[in-house]
């Protein structure tokens, strides 16, 4: 399947309203809403985050889809939630309905608990709106 | 598809250089990459095995200014060659927007190349896409080998091969000297910023 994604400027304002909320002033590094195709489609960072979103993008979709052929391996349709770990910053995924990809990057500050617990809250929340 | 943000006023676009393994598609990646650095804000990204070859993909970022308000931001992939790396190919493909055949004019390389199209066609059908009617450029590489003594394909029997019915723009190209890449590269550009301009003129709703 391909992509059809299309958004309208009040969906990217409410989605970026939804990420603020939710993950921003939960004191996370950055957010990055992408599609499989590694495009971009919201980034959010604290203002002291520089990463190369485009690049991110791109390799996190890919990643994404190298996982997912692992997870057919297995007899799994998909893992939805992958979670990188390192020593001081982390990149938790969670895929939003069949095409839209949450990565939240975090320092150590961020329980990983509550981080998760605020991304199904935002997933839900995005899900509505597309 | 192009990603089309009407917020940020900025379009995604994506190229996807194809074809044969060892054909030279990373080599015009960072022929580019070195040419236009000036246009590139972020390192070229690539994903290689332990001997050089291409694993997953390359990945430049490559911005062409503004088109009706819109910042377009050109992203260029190129596939593993690998007949053995498929299902990578095609997670690459997904949501491309033009592509670049890059076949290798080496006379050894005849048959690789004509099932490196054929596979590109069947993956692009995966997605519902057509070869024919999608942008494509198809880069005969490798023209300077013949100057060393080493055997190529005459332009008319790669056209023959790959081109008969396709009828796509082609360019007899180097991508070790640069010859013919950046024509190549603004040709697919072109063809594919063309194709999204009714999206565009609808301001992308």
């Amino acid at each position: 399947m391909d992509f059809t994604f299309d958004f309208n400027k009040s969906q990217l304002e409410s989605i970026e309203a939804i990420l603020e909320e939710e993950l921003i002033e939960l004191g996370v590094e950055c957010v990055v809403l992408i599609d499989l195709a590694g495009n971009v489609i919201v980034n959010l960072d604290n203002g002291r985050c520089e990463h190369d979103v485009y690049s991110l993008a791109a390799l996190a979709a890919a990643n994404f889809g190298a996982v997912s052929a692992m997870a057919n391996i297995i007899g799994e349709e998909e893992f939805s939630l992958l979670f990188h770990k390192g020593e001081n910053d982390s990149i938790h995924f969670s895929k939003i309905g069949t095409d839209l990809l949450l990565l939240t990057i975090f320092g150590k500050d961020v329980s990983l608990g509550f981080l998760r617990l605020k991304v199904t809250e935002a997933n839900n929340k995005i899900k509505e709106l597309v | 598809m192009a990603l089309i943000n009407p917020k940020k006023k900025e379009v995604q676009v994506k190229i996807v250089y194809y074809g044969p393994g060892r054909g030279g598609k990373t080599t015009n990646l960072e022929y580019i990459n070195k040419k236009f650095k000036s246009r590139i804000k972020s390192e070229m990204v690539t994903v290689k095995t332990y001997n050089d070859r291409t694993l997953f993909f390359d990945f430049l970022p490559f911005d062409i200014g503004m088109i009706k308000g819109y910042t377009i931001k050109i992203q260029f992939y190129t596939v593993p060659g690998q007949v053995k790396y498929n299902a990578t190919r095609k997670l690459v493909l997904r949501g491309v927007d033009g592509i670049v055949f890059v076949a290798d004019s080496m006379t050894l390389r005849q048959e690789m190349n004509i099932r490196s199209l054929e596979n590109l066609r069947e993956n692009l059908a995966s997605f519902n896409k057509d070869l024919n009617s999608i942008p494509l450029v198809i880069q005969y590489n490798k023209r300077d080998l013949g100057k060393q003594g080493i055997p190529i394909l005459p332009i008319e029997s790669l056209e023959k091969d790959l081109n008969s019915t396709l009828k796509a723009s082609y360019f007899p190209a180097s991508a070790v000297t640069g010859e013919n890449v950046a024509a190549t590269m603004k040709k697919i550009i072109s063809l594919t910023v063309i194709s999204l301009k009714e999206k565009l003129d609808l301001g992308g709703k």
